[in-house]
């Protein structure tokens, strides 16, 4: 096994989250799976490809076009009109789990 | 730990400091850098966002093509060498003011890379390398105090999510607090002319994080570090940078270690504070991020941003000495800002003599505007104002001592030059000689040692008759026609 309990706990704390000791166990196997799974993609010589991190960097662009201009298509404008609107203010805090009104609250963050 | 500042004094000169900075600017663009909600400062908490700045799921972002072109502008104007390809990446962490779990920046292939800035040292011009200088976004604002439930709760503002900035991380070679604070002024003037962010510190469009650490003189390898983070003044961050330094070296020399810790400066204590934080060793987990396409900013991009680089402060100056014949330090004063420089010129170029525009700007002007606690944008007297000024005493039209009345009446009623001296009909100093020849020929029957000595050929000390003269006329004669009637009187 690669993933060790361990593994799990530091990263589960990174995130802030807190897993029940059934769900380490659940997430050691999960995990371990996966990387299983990527093992047996590394069967493959990959040598010679360059590694690959956004597919429309090569499909899904005009090829016609050089440099820049390949990927315009993918930024936009500084300009305020004629864009998608901010949210209405009450719609943003809707679904807050708690808020007053103004601003989200959060249980009182400490310095971490 | 408190360090007892008369071990440190004497253990001073044993070790060297060694800074490096990581500074972080809102770029001045009107939306946001991956959504179209605006970037206006101080607008009610939570107005400006939407499903891409407040993380929400399924929101992609698109990239603010001027958030680019400023980033590249203000990289060029660091002496950067831009990627044509860069990519963003996202760094992993968890803070309620971040509500994606990641901050959208650039990791292993940022926009641009070895830079540097010139400063002056006392031992001459020195260069500061700039290791990168890349984009992300900026996070929430988390207040922490002010509400009526502070004590359990914290609340957030998500305005500020998703702000272009740039982070400017400098190489270590900043050997002192002095150093740093000169970095930091050459910077902020420098982006202040590229015109990509406005630098309120109050506001927090210009933010600085120091990284100190301390080794002993002559040690190749670094001591431990520590970082100095959200100081919001140069001059902070200069005292906070000597006090780590203090602090570093009290340790050292007694023998204990550094901790490799973030601390907050207390700038009414004049202190440093370790954060209580959870001693976590930063792990981001960076990864390319997959809603955003590689930043290509080719070679056609990279030369119409170029084309708009307006020329720097230190090349101005330069070309200004030249230009007008005026000093390095008249230069200084008048290439503050880019605005200031620019009226400057334009008036300077209008006037009959641009050293006579730069006096009267330093001489009469800025203590003026300093007594009013004005900037010099907002002067009654326009630069056109001080080039009309000024070639009216050129021309000998009216004395100092009248232009010193008319700036004098300016500030009262806060009218321009022109409009003055419209008012007060157009003064002028007299031309009559007869009384200033009377004075003169008291003048030269009183000294009649510098007088023989004028006709012995010494030539210069007909300054001494000037000064006489203005000084009985009370600063009133016209100097030129004071020096027409010594010159006929004496010769």
């Amino acid at each position: 096994m690669k993933v060790t309990e361990k593994d799990v706990a530091y990263v589960a704390d990174l995130g802030n989250l807190e897993l029940t000791a059934e769900e380490r166990i659940r997430m050691v196997r999960d995990l371990n799976s996966i990387l299983g799974h990527i093992d047996s993609l590394n069967e493959l010589d990959t040598t010679n490809v360059q590694p690959m991190a956004q597919i429309s960097d090569r499909h899904g662009v005009d090829q016609s076009k050089q440099g820049s201009e390949r990927f315009a298509y993918a930024s936009r404008e500084d300009i305020r009109e004629g864009l998608r609107k901010s949210l209405p203010h009450d719609v943003a805090l809707e679904n807050a789990p708690d808020s007053d009104g103004t601003f989200f609250k959060v249980p009182r963050v400490i310095e971490r | 730990m408190a360090t007892t500042s008369g071990i440190s004094v004497s253990a001073r000169p044993k070790y060297e400091s060694v800074i490096g900075l990581e500074v972080h600017v809102q770029l001045l663009t009107a939306t946001k850098i991956f959504c179209s909600c605006s970037t206006h400062f101080g607008d009610p908490p939570n107005t400006n966002v939407c499903p891409v700045c407040l993380g929400l799921p399924g929101a992609l972002p698109v990239l603010n093509r001027k958030a680019v072109e400023f980033a590249v502008l203000a990289a060029m104007s660091l002496n950067c060498r831009i990627n044509e390809t860069s990519i963003f990446a996202r760094k992993n962490y968890f803070y309620p003011d971040l509500p994606k779990g990641y901050q959208v920046s650039q990791y292993d292939k940022p926009l641009s890379e070895h830079g540097f800035i010139e400063i002056k040292t006392a031992g001459g011009a020195k260069k500061i390398g700039i290791t990168r200088l890349h984009l992300e976004e900026d996070a929430g604002k988390s207040l922490h105090e002010g509400f009526a439930d502070s004590s359990e709760t914290t609340g957030i503002d998500l305005n500020r999510s998703g702000m272009p900035l740039i982070e400017i991380v400098s190489e270590p070679d900043i050997a002192s607090p002095e150093e740093a604070y000169e970095y930091l002024t050459r910077l902020k003037e420098i982006i202040l002319y590229t015109g990509v962010s406005d630098c309120n510190m109050e506001e927090g469009s210009l933010r600085c994080d120091a990284n100190i650490s301390v080794r002993p003189r002559g040690q190749k390898e670094l001591g431990t570090k520590t970082e100095v983070k959200n100081v919001n003044s140069f001059r902070f961050i200069r005292e906070a940078l000597e006090y780590e330094i203090e602090r570093h070296i009290g340790i050292i020399d007694s023998g204990g270690k550094i901790t490799q810790e973030t601390r907050l400066y207390n700038s009414s204590e004049g202190k440093t504070y370790g954060m209580r934080s959870k001693e976590q060793a930063h792990d981001y987990r960076y990864f390319p991020e997959p809603d955003l396409l590689p930043l290509v900013v080719d070679a056609k991009w990279q030369k119409e941003i170029r084309d708009a680089l307006p020329e720097l402060p230190e090349a101005r100056r330069k070309r200004i000495v030249a230009a007008y014949g005026i000093t390095e330090q008249d230069a200084q004063v008048l290439t503050l800002t880019k605005a200031l420089a620019d009226q400057f010129e334009a008036a300077a170029k209008a006037a009959r003599s641009p050293k006579r525009v730069a006096n009267l700007v330093q001489s009469e002007l800025m203590g003026r505007l300093k007594a009013k606690g004005l900037d010099i944008e907002q002067s009654p007297i326009s630069m056109n104002g001080v080039a009309a000024s000024a070639d009216l005493v050129e021309s000998g039209a009216i004395s100092g001592k009248m232009l010193k009345d008319l700036y004098d009446l300016a500030f009262e009623r806060g009218k321009d030059f022109a409009v003055i001296y419209e008012e007060e009909g157009r003064p002028e100093q007299s031309r009559d000689t007869s009384a200033l020849e009377k004075i003169i020929d008291e003048i030269i029957a009183a000294n009649p040692k510098q007088v023989d000595q004028y006709r012995a050929g010494k030539r210069t000390v007909v300054g001494f008759f000037v000064g006489q003269v203005m000084k009985a006329s009370k600063g009133q004669a016209n100097p030129q026609l004071v020096n027409e009637l010594l010159a006929r009187k004496l010769g």
